[in-house]
């Protein structure tokens, strides 16, 4: 029994930086996907022309590749100095603080990449005669974004945005690789000790999360289903 | 001097010249239909009346001013074509409704916007009552009274249809254009779309122009008919002289056409 405790405390400790990595990732991807995506249908070539080509990168490289880069480059190229340390390079420091900034960044430039493809699908997936609708009817450019076609884009995203979250949460375990202290580097040292059990248990963690995520999806479609786009 | 006077309205889209010098004269309350067959330019046309697209060269003159003038046009701002666009109305042929709003939200929301403009402007208001009671009477006056809080999935073809035509006359434009209002719907529903189009000929004396390819419709509805070919206006006058002695060879083999394909 107190086996089972001590493994619940640890696990629990391991899925709270699995739900940090998850949450923070969301609130930075989401804008920052937002953001890829208005410039990947930008007018201006050169500017569409790089943000399509950071996405392809970002979309065509494991999301690991992208941890290892993030955490390992800057300290090698001696080139950040994180301004909490004032000795020494700081992603080369491997303090856990820097080793989960380093997980964030490289989570949420990668997440964005899938976001804004979504968002950019989402978008240019709302019929022309929209636009044109509201246009002839007076509205401005900002008043049919968002009083006509947000809301739209909305309904077309939610699909596609609930599959790439349900995939966030399970690859919050990628962060294992530059050790941060999630749910499956705790399973692995219990594992490490000859203990097999907790790798299970770890998986109900994400078993549970991905079925809160799921009932909640399926909430959010059935409020939304009022109308068809 | 016409109430609207179209003139030598020319219209490129890269090396495809689609309006070869387009003009005609129309009077205020007078509807005019434009028939052709397809590929001729008459949706163009109408998506350059109503500034979707922007006429290479040509001028458009709306009770005395220049709303529009190819020379000029995209010089102009963003405001400007706004201001200018609202003397003009479109009913599109897939009705374009906005799908997240009931029937009576889809007439309101672009006249509520513009009432509360004009009152931060301090212009007068469109109309003297809540854009919500207007909306209501427009829906009533197509027939929709009971179909106000559905959304357009809910509605037939038909039924949508009527609800773009409220919508577009929400904002008093001074000319309205259909572009094929009926060619979307099932047969047994074009009747009540150009049932209300007629309607809003006697009623509101609201000028109108109409592409259509209903010719009993034209006939009845219309004070001129404009038989458009290849971008420019082949034929053009009464009813009468266009369905009953048609001069141009095109037009008499069109209706030809016609005649033979609805089996008469
Ligand atoms: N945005 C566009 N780009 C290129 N060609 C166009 C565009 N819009 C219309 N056209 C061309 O213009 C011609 C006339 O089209 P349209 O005005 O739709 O004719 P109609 O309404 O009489 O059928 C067609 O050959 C069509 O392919
Ligand atoms: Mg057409």
């Amino acid at each position: 029994m107190g086996e089972f405790v001590d493994v619940s405390l640890r696990l629990l400790e391991g899925f709270s930086s699995s739900v940090i990595i998850f949450v923070f990732t969301l609130i930075f991807a989401i804008p920052l996907g937002l953001l890829i995506a208005f410039c990947s249908m930008s007018k201006f070539a050169p500017l569409r022309i790089v943000s399509r080509t950071i996405v392809w990168v970002l979309r065509g490289t494991p999301l690991m590749l992208q941890i290892f880069v993030i955490f390992y480059l800057p300290g090698l190229l001696k080139l950040f100095v994180w301004p909490a340390m004032n000795t020494g390079w700081a992603w080369f420091d491997k303090t856990i603080s820097t080793r989960l900034i380093a997980a964030l960044v490289a989570f949420s430039i990668n997440y964005a990449a899938y976001f804004s493809e979504i968002f950019r699908g989402g978008i240019e997936g709302v019929p022309k005669g929209q636009m044109e609708a509201g246009e002839v009817l007076g509205m401005t450019k900002t008043q049919i974004f968002f009083k006509v076609i947000l809301m739209q884009v909305i309904k077309r995203i939610i699909p596609p945005m609930s599959n790439e979250i349900i995939t966030l949460i399970k690859d919050t375990s990628l962060a294992n690789v530059i050790s941060v202290l999630e749910l499956i580097f705790w399973a692995q040292t219990f594992m490490l000790e000859g203990l097999i059990w907790p790798i299970f248990y770890a998986g109900a963690f994400y078993l549970i999360f991905v079925g809160a995520l799921t009932i909640f999806f399926n909430w959010v479609e059935k409020k939304l289903s009022y109308y068809k786009v | 001097m016409a109430f609207l006077e179209v003139k030598d309205i020319y219209k490129s889209f890269g090396k495809t010249e689609v309006l070869k010098g387009v003009s005609f004269e129309l009077e205020e309350g007078q509807v005019l239909s434009i028939i052709g067959s397809s590929g001729n330019g008459k949706t163009t046309l109408l998506r350059c009346l109503n500034y979707l697209e922007f006429a290479d060269s040509g001028t458009v003159t709306l009770d005395g001013n220049v709303v529009s003038d190819g020379k000029i046009l995209k010089t102009l701002k963003e405001s400007q074509i706004r201001e200018n666009r609202l003397h003009f109305g479109l009913v599109f042929q897939s009705f374009n409704l906005f799908p997240q709003y009931t029937a009576l939200q889809n007439v309101n929301l672009a006249l509520s916007l513009m009432e509360k403009e004009r009152a931060k402007k301090g212009m007068p208001p469109l109309y003297d009552k809540p854009s919500m009671e207007v909306a209501k009477e427009l829906l009533i006056k197509v027939g929709l009274e009971d179909k106000m809080g559905l959304y357009p999935c809910q509605l037939s073809g038909g039924q949508c249809q009527r609800v773009a035509i409220a919508r577009a006359m929400a904002l008093k434009p001074k000319v309205l254009c259909f572009d094929e209002p009926t060619s979307a719907l099932d047969p047994e529903l074009t009747g009540e779309v150009l049932r209300v189009i007629k309607e809003l000929k006697e009623s509101e004396g609201i000028t109108m122009i109409i592409v259509t390819h209903e010719m009993g419709f034209a006939k009845s509805v219309s004070d001129q008919v404009l038989f458009m070919v290849d971008g420019v206006v082949e034929e053009l006058g009464s009813p009468e002289q266009v369905f009953d002695n048609p001069k141009s060879e095109k037009l008499q083999a069109f209706l030809q056409g016609l005649s033979v394909k609805e089996g008469k």
